[in-house]
């Protein structure tokens, strides 16, 4: 904070001006300049929110009624239980996270195990490749019936939405990574006469983990997608659930609750996109 | 060491697509020599160093090290690329130790050579920094290094300064000559730049493309003691222009 000032005010005194007095350390903090920006932008959004809805004398809530009206028990008691489906919003997204882990997890295996083999095998690729490039395109709740047709129950039919959903960006990110693995590095490597396997491990892996996290990252943006839609259609639970749950008890605080659910759907996905960039950092073995 | 190209030609494709790229290359290489191989791109330099490496079979003729022939790549031949030849996931250290632990050689011994070649190099601080906090010279340094720990009889180098600016490949020039001086390394260099050709080796062969085949060979006769001196002494320059001019008139009267 100091030094970062510091050259400033130097630079003002040689050309003689006086220097200001400085503004309150907290104003200054890295910190607070950095929020300041999205503090005001998201103010001014909200209250704008709040006049027009005040004005008009519509229903439909501003941000003041949403909260009071979801204090109790949707903010204040995120984890009450009330028996059934009547649980607090916590537990919803747990459940609906509990959901996206499934079958995301079993896209990444699938689809990491897929894509290398595409990567690895060109008659595999071009022969896969038409398939992989119609499918990836259809939506996510195109996959419902079908699935509830093969499965027989909402929970298993929401993981294969979400498994069926995630896959394709995994597949088709690891294939393309081993593609692009340069020449030169697998040039030394038979120089080295690796075998295919000490291939795969030392050279292959590493230089397609960037990859494999791109994909990653797309697929749990388009799985959270996926979960809320799922569950808006069929389910018992889950956060998509209590919003169709909401919307049709229509009663006079249901709109609010929607709008907190929304509210919480984005900052959960956001928080799941942060991590997978991060444990993709962490792994990042500057490859390419 | 001998290393032997005689009659070697490569096609690359066949029937109408077929490419023909190198014809009757000749070339020889003793223990102890540095050759270099001279031309514009695309006549087939590369091509040539990859079938020493055995990265490639050649079409007709035989390439042979010690008499016997290459069928494929091995670690009597280390090769030294323009670039991407670090693995960028491992270490300075971790890159020079890679092919020796392949090898199967005992991890002391893996760490001793470790540390010896990275001191060849002139690296011996860097041993544990990745490639991308490495400078472009540095970098290459090890690959260099990587190449010699795997004891090979020939040190094959495909443009290894072309990816580097002018004056860190003036330096990096200089350093692989006082290592070859040093180590009595034998060395295969390709490369498109005259000066550094006539600078390093004691052979020049000088090819022509489409298709790509040695049209003169030069024996560099000179005073290499001082390298500096040597780039700007007259007789050096004087042939470093007439060879530039060979090469140029070359390229536009094949291509
Ligand atoms: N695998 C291949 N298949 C088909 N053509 C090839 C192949 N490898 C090389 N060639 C062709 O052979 C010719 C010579 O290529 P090569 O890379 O050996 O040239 P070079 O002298 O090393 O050029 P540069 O200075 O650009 O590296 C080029 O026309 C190239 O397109
Ligand atoms: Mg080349």
């Amino acid at each position: 904070m100091i030094t970062a000032s510091a050259p400033r005010r130097a630079a003002g005194q040689t050309r003689g001006r006086p220097s200001r007095p400085p503004a309150p350390t907290w104003l200054s903090s890295p910190l607070a300049r950095q929020i300041k920006a999205p503090v005001i932008c998201i103010g001014l959004t909200l209250l704008v929110w709040q006049v027009v809805c005040s004005l008009s004398g519509s229903a439909f809530p501003g941000p003041i009624q949403v909260v009071t009206q979801t204090w109790t028990p949707y903010i204040s008691k995120p984890f009450y239980d009330d028996g059934g489906t009547a649980k607090g919003m916590g537990w919803q997204i747990l459940i609906s996270l509990q959901r996206v882990a499934i079958g995301y997890s079993l896209a990444a295996v699938v689809g990491i195990a897929a894509g290398m083999a595409l990567g690895l095998n060109g008659f595999i690729r071009k022969g896969f490749d038409p398939m992989i490039q119609v499918l990836r395109t259809v939506p996510p709740l195109a996959w419902l019936p079908i699935s509830l047709l093969l499965f027989q129950q909402a929970d298993l039919a929401a993981i294969f939405v979400i498994f069926i959903t995630a896959v394709w960006p995994i597949v088709i990110n690891t294939a393309v990574g081993i593609q692009e693995i340069p020449q030169d590095y697998t040039n030394v490597a038979r120089v080295l006469r690796l075998s295919k396997r000490a291939y795969i491990r030392e050279i292959v892996i590493p230089s397609t983990v960037p990859y494999v996290f791109t994909g990653l990252r797309i697929a749990i943006g388009l799985a959270w997608l996926a979960i809320v839609a799922a569950e808006m259609l069929k389910a018992d639970g889950g956060i998509g659930y209590f919003i169709w749950d909401a919307y049709n008890a229509g009663g006079d605080s249901s709109t609010s609750q929607i709008i907190l659910a929304i509210v919480y759907v984005g900052i959960v996905g956001l928080i799941l996109d942060r991590l997978i960039a991060y444990i993709g950092s962490r792994l990042n073995t500057g490859a390419h | 060491m001998h290393l032997s190209v005689s009659g070697v030609s490569k096609t690359f494709g066949s029937g109408s697509k077929a490419k023909h790229v190198l014809e009757d290359i000749n070339l020889e290489l003793d223990s102890g020599e540095f050759v270099a191989l001279v031309g514009s791109s695309g006549s087939g330099k590369s091509t040539v160093m990859r079938l020493v490496a055995g990265l490639e079979l050649p079409s007709s003729g035989t390439i042979t090290v010690d008499g016997q022939p290459v069928k494929g790549p091995g670690s009597d031949r280390g090769m030294v690329f323009q670039k991407y030849s670090l693995y960028p996931w491992l270490s300075a250290a971790e890159n020079v130790a890679f092919g020796m632990q392949l090898q199967g050689r005992p991890k002391r011994e893996v760490n001793e050579r470790t540390a010896y070649f990275l001191e060849v190099v002139g690296l011996s601080d860097a041993g544990r920094r990745l490639p991308r906090e490495l400078s472009g010279g540095m970098q290459q340094r090890v690959a260099i290094a990587r190449a010699l720990a795997a004891d090979p009889k020939v040190l094959l180098l495909d443009e290894p300064f072309g990816a580097l600016d002018l004056q860190i490949r003036e330096t990096m020039q200089e350093f692989l000559y006082q290592l070859w001086e040093r180590t009595g390394l034998t060395a295969l260099l390709i490369t498109h730049d005259v000066e550094e050709a006539l600078l390093l080796a004691q052979r020049v062969h000088i090819m022509a493309p489409r298709p790509g085949r040695i049209v003169r060979t030069v024996e560099g006769k000179l005073d290499r003691r001082d390298l500096s001196f040597l780039r700007l002494s007259a007789p050096f320059l004087e042939l470093r222009e007439e060879l530039a001019n060979y090469l140029r008139v070359l390229d536009s009267t094949m291509g």
